[in-house]
């Protein structure tokens, strides 16, 4: 009877302490942001690997997710004679949820692991160990690159994601189902609103490319030496980055909503 | 640190393309606002404004020339509505300002009708002449009520038609 | 606890030193009052089975991890009062050479050996490529420069690694099994080397092994680290120990009785004694 209540304190004590771990690994990434050198090559290559590698997924999906909003929404907006209010239809659910949203959970899933993957395997063969003993401190120059280029990217992706999306949506209900282009996208400017919609659309990338950013290196760099850790931390980056997403998604849009 | 100059150029593509749709959505997509300090701001009182929301259109000849910057109750509980305007317009004084809907169970929005008069509206005045929104469920409800009770003797109403059986 | 045996003297001024060191991960102890000196400028040589610790030694002397208690002394100064930022200083005078190689692995031989270079910022591009050619041609790979890691063997691995950990000329090379997973004629390469090294760029040495042929070859100082201790001296005083725990140790071929045959043991050990599983 008591165990379990014993077994949930100490489950909650380390889960606030791994918070505080996280926190402070944060601040260590901030900190080393303002340090010289500013080891801008390498912040280059991670926006590589993260941004432009991921730009296929990206498109791709981008105009699926558009394509099946305007599949979805025609049919159900002809009911009410609203056809003419697809472009806004798109145009919303993507711009205020699921070009931020989704973008995320992909990138996660794509350049997060990869991410804890690679800083993983650098602990488990002693990379970040040898950097150490050259006086080269490896949150430095190892993981700060990795979470800028993070945050950087995520907003420049979410917003492509949207307009592939948007041009997903045109291409089903102009090109297929006849509506005139002209209304779809002035039904799309018509609704969306920069303070509102854009801008809390920006706003939500970026905390994502944070949350993400900041996840996927920590798991990396808190790696288990053994061979199953550097999966083990894959998968958690993938899982713990996700709910993440979605739980900061809804305080976002209360907060930021009207 | 050998890097390809190529890797580098794709990358400063991509944040282009990205910065470019950013800038995009922002301002084509998403329009520029006539906020505040910017905008010719008028008031109107209307005593039905029937789901007016803020930021709302004003049009004039169906050309949106600003937005609805607030909605508010006034003292003698009409709606007191704050307009905001393109500041370069001249509106004379005998302006009306009618809330319409957009289709039949489109959104409302205003339409202004500029009047005659030499005298212009300046910053701040009320605008004098108002209609209010209609309502489609009151104006169906005095359709039917007006067809019951008014029946002629070779029409007769459903009620006169009943009692006749 | 150590014993030490050797005869010379203890100086104060020591060049590498653990005193009354004490450590342990979680319920794990490792080490308990373990204390030791190292002589400058020499090969020295950290023996010990599996698990006794020998490779957490290597990185208490780097500063990897903090010990629980005691002093570790670093070319003249204590690293257990450092913080990480003041170590960064401490190991510019020392090079170490991990049992994987721990090379970047997304950068050639060339860029992995003058990472360190660049990074201390002290020679322009032309000494950089000099003092590369150099340090590549004296561990024999002089021709691997754009090589990527996987595409090197394991000998080539430890000798690009070995390469890295001198290129700075530091005063102490740490070296973690640097023999293990080689095949005798690439292990036999690497002892030359490292007594080379030793010898033509006066670096001290500290080599963590298990192998104890090669270590009697090329050591001046062997540390001995059994479950229940640590002995210390040169390989001529433990060839002559008749400490069963040591003999036994050296001599893992032959069993207690033969050791006492062979008048190398005072007293057959108990079963007790010998209750330790390599």
């Amino acid at each position: 009877m008591v165990t379990p209540v014993h077994d949930l304190g100490a489950a909650s004590v380390r889960f606030v302490e791994e918070l505080g771990r996280l926190a402070r690994f944060g601040a260590n990434i901030a900190a080393a942001m303002l340090r010289p050198p500013l080891r801008i090559g390498r912040f280059v290559d991670e926006l590589f690997k993260l941004g432009v590698l991921s730009l296929i997924i990206i498109c791709l999906c981008g105009i699926a997710v558009g394509a099946v909003i305007g599949l979805q929404g025609y049919n159900t907006l002809i009911r009410f004679g609203a056809a003419n209010s697809l472009g806004a239809v798109v145009g919303l659910s993507l711009i205020r949820e699921l070009g931020p949203v989704l973008t995320a959970l992909l990138v996660t899933g794509r350049a997060g692991s990869a991410t804890t993957a690679e800083i993983g395997t650098m602990v488990v063969t002693e990379q970040l160990d040898g950097l150490r003993m050259m006086s080269v401190d490896p949150v430095h120059y190892v993981v700060t690159p990795k979470a800028l280029a993070m945050i950087a990217v995520m907003p420049l992706l979410s917003t492509l994601f949207t307009l592939f999306g948007i041009f997903g949506g045109y291409v089903i209900g102009v090109r297929i189902m006849g509506l005139d282009a002209g209304t779809y996208m002035t039904s799309l400017e018509d609704a969306v609103d920069f303070e509102n919609d854009v801008a809390g659309s920006l706003l939500k990338a970026l905390v994502f490319g944070i949350l993400v950013g900041l996840i996927a290196t920590y798991r990396g760099y808190t790696t288990a030496p053994t061979s199953a850790g550097v999966a083990a931390a894959t998968t958690s980056t993938v899982v713990i980055a996700s709910v993440c997403i979605l739980v900061f998604d809804y305080f976002i849009t209360a907060l930021w909503g009207v | 640190m050998r890097r390809s100059s190529t890797r580098d150029f794709i990358v400063g593509l991509f944040v282009l393309a990205g910065l470019a749709a950013v800038a995009y959505l922002s301002l084509g997509v998403g329009g520029v606002s006539y906020s505040g300090p910017k905008g010719l701001l008028l008031v109107a009182k209307f005593d039905e404004i029937g789901g007016l929301k803020k930021r709302a259109p004003v049009v004039i000849s169906g050309v949106k020339v600003g937005e609805i910057a607030d909605i508010a109750l006034a003292d003698d509980y009409r709606a007191k509505v704050t307009l905001t305007l393109d500041p370069k317009l001249k509106l004379p004084v005998d302006t009306t300002a009618s809330i319409v809907t957009a289709g039949v169970l489109g959104d409302r929005y205003v339409s202004l009708q500029p009047g005659g008069d030499d005298h212009l509206l300046a910053p701040g005045d009320q605008i004098e002449f108002v209609e209010s929104a209609v309502i489609l469920e009151r104006m169906l409800g005095k359709l039917i009520h007006n067809t019951d009770v008014g029946g002629s003797k070779d029409n007769p109403s459903a009620k006169e038609k009943a009692t006749a059986e | 606890m150590t014993t030490d045996l050797t005869s010379t003297p203890r100086t104060d001024s020591a060049h590498l030193a653990f005193r009354n060191v004490c450590m342990a991960f979680g319920d794990r102890q490792v080490f308990d009052g373990l204390s030791f000196s190292f002589p400058p400028g020499r090969i020295s040589v950290i023996l010990g089975g599996s698990g006794s610790g020998k490779s957490t030694a290597l990185r208490l002397i780097g500063g990897l991890i903090q010990p629980l208690s005691g002093t570790i002394i670093v070319d003249g100064n204590d690293i257990t009062r450092l913080s990480e930022r003041q170590m960064y200083r401490v190991r510019a005078k020392l090079g170490m050479l991990f049992q994987g190689g721990a090379l970047l692995d997304w950068m050639s031989v060339y860029d992995n050996l003058a990472f360190p270079l660049r990074e201390r910022r002290q020679l322009r591009g032309d000494a950089i490529a000099a003092r590369v050619r150099e340090t590549l041609v004296a561990v024999g790979l002089d021709g691997a420069d754009d090589l990527l890691p996987s595409q090197l063997s394991g000998g080539m691995i430890k000798r690009a690694a070995l390469a890295r950990a001198i290129i700075m000329r530091p005063l102490i090379l740490l070296c973690d099994e640097p023999f293990s997973g080689l095949d005798p004629i690439s292990a036999r390469r690497i002892e030359a080397l490292l007594s080379e090294i030793n010898q033509r760029f006066t670096i001290t040495v500290v080599v963590v092994s298990h192998d104890i042929p090669s270590t009697m070859r090329m050591a001046s100082q062997v540390l001995v680290l059994l479950p229940d201790g640590a002995v210390e001296g040169t390989p001529a005083e433990l060839q002559a120990a008749t400490d069963p725990r040591i003999a036994s140790f050296l001599n893992p071929d032959l069993d207690a009785a033969a050791l006492h045959e062979a008048g190398r043991v005072e007293a057959l050990p108990s079963r007790a004694q010998t209750g330790t599983t390599w």
